[in-house]
């Protein structure tokens, strides 16, 4: 409904060069819909966390008859958030998170891709869809599930590993970090794989005809030519990685229900939640919020650059 | 049952589609030795995909006794219908009803944020007009923001206009799909021909009709795509909802099922319910997922292209 209204007030604005009827104002009513909903539920809460970043509620008088208001207090909650010890501490555990999964789970799909796109893996499509099904899995089931597996009570991984004498205990504060990686490792190795598989086949086949007639062998071909072929999904990959362990949440969210060593300032996604809903501090939360978000766009930016000079050379 | 069901259609699908591709595989001929080590390899790799899935349809199977009591991996008394009328009926079917949301959720939602995609995408793919490089760049730019700088002030929003705690208020902001605009402007340019669309317009047709007709058709794969992967990030859904809703009733399954895994250490009875939950909620993605298989193998190769 509300789209149908946008529609026409967008159709009617006036544009120059005119190439006939429709064609000038189409663009602008099949952009309408989104426009709309981009500005209503991105531009205006992006905006409205900026606002709210920059004020403070402060409280005066005591008791009951206490009243609240709102006051700019410029880069206060920043520095609030910068100098906050969780804060930091969560950064710099999505960070390490993010160092490690991201290499490790990027590893395993470009080797997976590049096995199911040579000839030496049958039944290509019934391993691929084994691989990628995990991703279908919503990731709050896929950490009920994992936090399942790795209780002792119910484990079986437990107990295989006990029977021959080692005795894991995925739960405990050092390893929780990393059994939380291996339910995201799990989950979205599928999908990146399918990507970088999906790049491997626009490749055109006379390529690897010229390698092989060179001598080129099948592990030679992959590293050489394949790789650099399909660079840019790699990126596009690590991308999209970086910016997701940045924004962890839901796996050691749903963690909490199994283990006490994630606390609810786990994650900066997590601590900005309790501080805002819990703590009610919702001008706090929104200067976290941002830092994070300039976080992964400063880590975004570095990827892409990086990978720009790595186009470059080659 | 269901493995060599698929591998059988995998196979079928296989000698219809990718020829090109397989001719050339028979032609490489690798060593002995690194098929074995491969095999293994690959043994490894769907152990630890689907021991998971696994341990989850046996575990949904057993009492909560015996889900502590025997061992995971394989099947005790046979409890899986007593265990799905229990989860049916606890708390009054709450469970269905989160099921029912969540495809309300994710039905309708993917369906929206598809067809938003798409024409989007169409848009920016076909016409050169004012403005085209600064939505391009809004959309590209817009997938790097994390998700909770959102949360917290759409949730505001939401408060404010009078959507918390209703369908519409995690339906609507969950619309705002950029990837999907990304995709659908990708699928756009590398599937539709101008010619064709100058040759409908010397036709007279109007430019709606010319997408109806022409660009949303040549979009096909590349629209159930989108589609797939809209529906299973609205699935997965989950800060938002657990933001915007208190009423449980409203709650997708997701939501749901953390809520009663936090209990279920109080309440051991949903240590069982939880599991069962677990797998009853993924059947119908997965369901989705492997149904429309077809498409998002040839949808993705499609985009390939750009990527």
């Amino acid at each position: 409904m509300s789209v149908a209204t946008a529609a026409t007030s967008t159709s009617a604005r006036p544009r120059r060069r005119s190439r006939g009827g429709g064609q000038r104002s189409a663009p602008y009513v099949f952009l309408a819909p989104f426009i709309v909903l981009f500005v209503g539920f991105l531009i205006v809460p992006i905006g409205l966390a900026v606002w709210n970043s920059l004020h403070t509620v402060q409280r005066s008088g005591l008791g009951f008859g206490s009243s609240s208001e709102t006051a700019f207090t410029g880069l206060s909650n920043y520095t609030d958030a910068l100098t906050n010890p969780e804060f930091l501490d969560g950064l710099g555990r999505v960070l390490l998170f993010g160092a490690v999964q991201v290499p490790v789970m990027l590893a395993l799909a470009l080797v997976l891709a590049l096995l199911f796109d040579s000839a030496a893996v049958k039944f290509t499509r019934f391993f691929q869809l084994s691989v990628f099904l995990p991703y279908a899995v919503p990731a709050v089931v896929a950490a009920l599930l994992w936090g399942f597996l790795y209780q002792p009570q119910v484990s079986p991984i437990v107990d295989a590993l006990g029977s021959v004498g080692i005795d894991p205990d995925f739960l405990a504060p050092g390893t929780v970090l990393w059994s939380i990686a291996n339910v995201t490792i799990w989950s979205v190795t599928g999908v990146n794989m399918i990507i970088i598989f999906s790049a491997l086949q626009t490749v055109p086949r006379e390529i690897y005809e010229a390698a092989r007639i060179d001598g080129a062998g099948e592990i030679r071909t992959a590293l050489r030519i394949k790789m650099p072929m399909i660079a840019p999904a790699i990126i596009l990959t690590a991308l999209f990685s970086v910016i997701g362990t940045l924004q962890l949440f839901n796996e050691p969210m749903v963690m909490r229900s199994v283990t006490s060593n994630v606390s609810s300032e786990y994650t900066p996604n997590m601590m900005i939640f309790s501080t805002t809903t819990q703590g009610g501090n919702i001008n706090l939360g929104s200067a976290m919020a941002i830092l994070l978000g300039l976080v992964t766009f400063a880590l975004s930016v570095a990827v892409s650059a990086a990978s720009n000079r790595r186009g470059g050379k080659r | 049952m269901t493995m060599s069901a698929l591998e059988q259609r995998s196979a079928n699908r296989r000698s219809a589609r990718v020829r090109r591709g397989d001719t050339e595989r028979h032609g490489e001929r690798p060593s002995r030795v690194g098929v074995a080590v491969v095999t293994v390899f690959m043994v490894g790799v769907l152990i630890y995909f689907m021991l998971p899935v696994y341990w989850l349809v046996v575990a949904s199977t057993k009492s909560t006794s015996d889900l502590f009591s025997t061992p995971g991996l394989w099947f005790a008394d046979l409890n899986l219908f007593s265990n799905l009328s229990r989860l049916s009926t606890y708390d009054g079917g709450i469970f269905w009803r989160w099921m029912f949301n969540s495809f309300i959720y994710s039905g309708v939602g993917s369906v929206l944020m598809t067809f938003v995609s798409v024409v989007s995408g169409y848009a920016l793919a076909v016409y050169r007009f004012r403005g085209r490089a600064v939505v391009l760049g809004a959309v590209l730019g817009s997938m790097l923001v994390p998700q909770t700088v959102l949360a917290q002030p759409t949730y505001q929003l939401l408060v404010e206009i009078g959507l918390n705690n209703t369908y519409a208020g995690v339906l609507i902001p969950s619309l705002v799909y950029p990837f999907g605009v990304m995709l659908g402007y990708v699928y756009a340019r590398s599937s539709i021909p101008t010619e064709i669309l100058e040759a409908a317009r010397l036709d007279g047709a109007s430019e709606w009709r010319i997408f109806l007709s022409i660009g949303s058709r040549l979009m096909g794969t590349g629209t159930v795509t989108i589609l797939l992967f809209a529906f299973i990030g609205s699935w997965n859904n989950f800060m938002l909802p657990l933001l915007v809703l208190n009423d449980q009733s409203l709650m997708p399954v997701t939501v749901g099922l953390n809520g009663w895994s936090q209990t279920a250490i109080t309440v051991p009875e949903l240590q069982t319910l939880t599991v069962v939950g677990a797998l009853v909620s993924v059947i119908p993605v997965v369901l989705v997922f492997v149904g429309l298989q077809r498409y998002w193998r040839s949808g993705l190769t499609a985009g390939g292209v750009r990527f």
